[in-house]
């Protein structure tokens, strides 16, 4: 492992363009060292492939979290009691923060925010499919915490031991976060479950429409999916999308019998033999509709979100302005907003 | 409890007006930002509505007329510097009101304690901003000068004597104008011209008389659950 890293820091010392010699020497000590399970840090050699699925993943990570927060916020000032509107709040909050990590995370690869959020906007970058379906009740609060973010755990998990040191870093703490709201989008749903008709009516209404939307978290089939074997070499992925998937139904089918609501599958049943749920198969038509931009409200999400930004460009140009005319040597564009992040109070999650 | 109320209300009603916030904000950092403001008004707003009855019958289950906050919190947000307009003068005010509350031994000092240093940090966010688009671009100042000049009428209620508050209105309000002046001053905005209250407006919130958005405001704040009378969430 020493030798690896001493291999692959020695490029830092290498000045000019490297030979092919040296290439393939680089290549060489990046292999040993992901086979090692060691870290790849961002002053390190590495693949422009490897560099490049790094910032489509984790782009694509950050602008889930962004666009993410609409369908939520979407009943903040609806919320049903004072408690439940302080927990969705906080979660929203959170939501903008674990975008803030990705992005640095992202910018550690080279690239900056304000580059990515261009690709976001005109539509070179995407966000989870997920986030197109809308949130039509209440009780959809509750089944997103409950099976969406219950999805990107099980799928996240995974990359808090990604080969990526920056990312998997970032992933730590996202985690933790997110475990947070999983077990309070469970709970709101409890809660409906065990209340009136209607409201327990609304619960399984949500979940009807979010289980399947959930399962297509996972992406394509394993024989579908393009990049997944790469990923997997890369240590970047570490099991396939239907492991995964499977994971995630095993772990949901007896929660839902303990909420009291029931999983909208027919075909969902114990196999002995297989020691794993059976599900039904899912509709990949509507998930590759969806990503094309065909579903409920990709246009809706994508210009609340270009609207957003738009409309405070000129509130970011005055940020900038203040900081040319006040800061000496680096003219930064450093704004409140950024202090009051960093010294901001303890996390959302922790307090709510 | 009237003063409970009053104070109450100002909290969540601003609280809600920054929640309608979410996903809409100029930058990521303010999404954070403004989340967090709102947070810390709905905390308390819950504990000042917990000594005056029940929280959420208090929140959801009263009319327009029946609710007591101050007339500017109940603003629509407008652009960032109305919302930031609104922030400096309501902060700027909170802040020096829950100083005078939290030396004090009233049943809101323990709050008020804990509470001006979250104010604080609110207090000190709309500074920056102020400062940012007061002397930032010609349009941020345009648009900032617009937004202060427009909320100058609302702030006049401010300083109506609340019962059962024991606090040195007329020192407030000193301090409270002095306070925005340095900051405006720095800013280099100008201070609004022109009468600190309505016609009418004085301490008229506060009476349950309010602004037309507000009734609109409570209806979609409500809505849910009224709809489900007695159900627990």
């Amino acid at each position: 492992m020493a030798t690896a890293a001493a291999q692959r820091t020695a490029r830092t010392e290498a000045d000019g363009a490297p030979d092919t010699a040296d290439t393939a020497a680089f290549q060489h000590a990046f292999d040993a060292a992901v086979a090692a399970d060691e870290r790849i840090e961002p002053r390190d050699w590495m693949p422009d492939a490897y560099r490049a699925t790094l910032v489509r993943q984790i782009a694509q990570h950050a602008h889930s979290e962004i666009i993410g927060m609409q369908p939520e916020a979407n009943w903040i000032t609806r919320a049903p009691s004072l408690r439940r509107k302080a927990i969705l709040t906080a979660k929203v909050q959170d939501e903008a923060g674990h975008g803030l990590y990705l992005y640095s995370a992202a910018e550690t690869l080279g690239t900056s925010r304000d580059e990515l959020l261009d690709k976001l906007h005109s539509g070179r970058q995407k966000y989870s499919s997920i986030f197109n379906y809308p949130t039509l009740t209440w009780a959809d609060v509750g089944a997103i915490g409950w099976l969406v973010d219950g999805a990107a755990i099980t799928n996240q998990v995974p990359l808090c031991r990604c080969s990526y040191g920056p990312y998997a870093r970032a992933m730590v703490r996202i985690c933790k976060e997110e475990s947070f709201h999983q077990r309070q989008g469970y709970e709101l749903l409890l809660a409906l479950s065990k209340g009136t008709p209607e409201q327990h009516a609304m619960a399984q209404d949500a979940v009807d429409r979010w289980w399947w939307p959930s399962l297509m978290m996972f992406g394509p089939p394993d024989d579908e999916s393009q990049h997944s074997a790469q990923s997997m070499e890369w240590k970047i992925k570490r099991h396939s999308n239907d492991e995964l998937r499977q994971r995630f139904v095993d772990i949901c089918v007896p929660q839902a019998e303990s909420l009291g609501l029931t999983l909208p599958d027919a075909d969902l049943r114990w196999n002995e033999e297989r020691g794993h749920y059976d599900f039904g198969p899912i509709d990949w038509t509507e998930f590759w509709e969806v990503l094309k931009g065909n579903g409920p409200c990709n246009e809706q999400r994508i210009t609340q979100r270009r609207r957003a930004h738009d409309e405070g460009a000129w509130v970011r140009e005055a940020a900038a302005a203040y900081a040319a005319k006040h800061t000496r040597g680096t003219g930064g564009t450093t704004g409140p907003g950024e202090t009051a992040h960093e010294t901001g109070h303890e996390t959302e999650a922790e307090r709510a | 409890m009237t003063a409970a109320l009053a104070l109450g209300d100002d909290a969540l009603v601003l609280s809600h007006r920054l929640g309608e916030w979410a996903g809409h904000a100029p930058v990521l950092e303010e999404e954070v930002a403004l989340a967090n403001i709102a947070l810390d008004l709905l905390g308390q707003a819950r504990v000042l509505l917990s000594m005056a009855g029940d929280e959420d019958e208090l929140a959801y289950l009263r009319e327009e007329r029946s609710f007591r906050n101050l007339q500017l919190v109940e603003q629509p947000n407008g652009d960032f510097a109305h919302t930031i307009a609104r922030q400096l003068y309501f902060s700027t005010y909170q802040h020096l009101l829950y100083g005078e509350l939290a030396a004090g031994d009233s049943p809101f000092a323990p709050l008020a304690a804990k509470a001006v240093k979250e104010v604080a940090y609110h207090r000190d966010h709309a500074e920056q901003w102020t400062l940012r688009l007061g002397d930032g671009t010609q349009t941020s100042h345009q648009r900032m000068r617009r937004a202060c000049d427009a909320l100058w009428r609302y702030t006049g209620e401010l300083f109506q004597p609340v019962e059962g508050l024991d606090a040195d209105w007329p020192g407030l309000e000193t301090r409270w104008l002095e306070s925005i002046q340095d900051i405006l001053g720095r800013a280099t905005l100008p201070l609004p011209e022109g009468p600190r209250t309505g016609a009418w407006s004085a301490g008229a919130g506060r009476q349950g008389l309010h602004t037309e958005p507000f009734g609109r405001m409570l209806a979609e704040m409500q809505h849910l659950h009224r709809s489900h009378p007695g159900a627990t969430w």
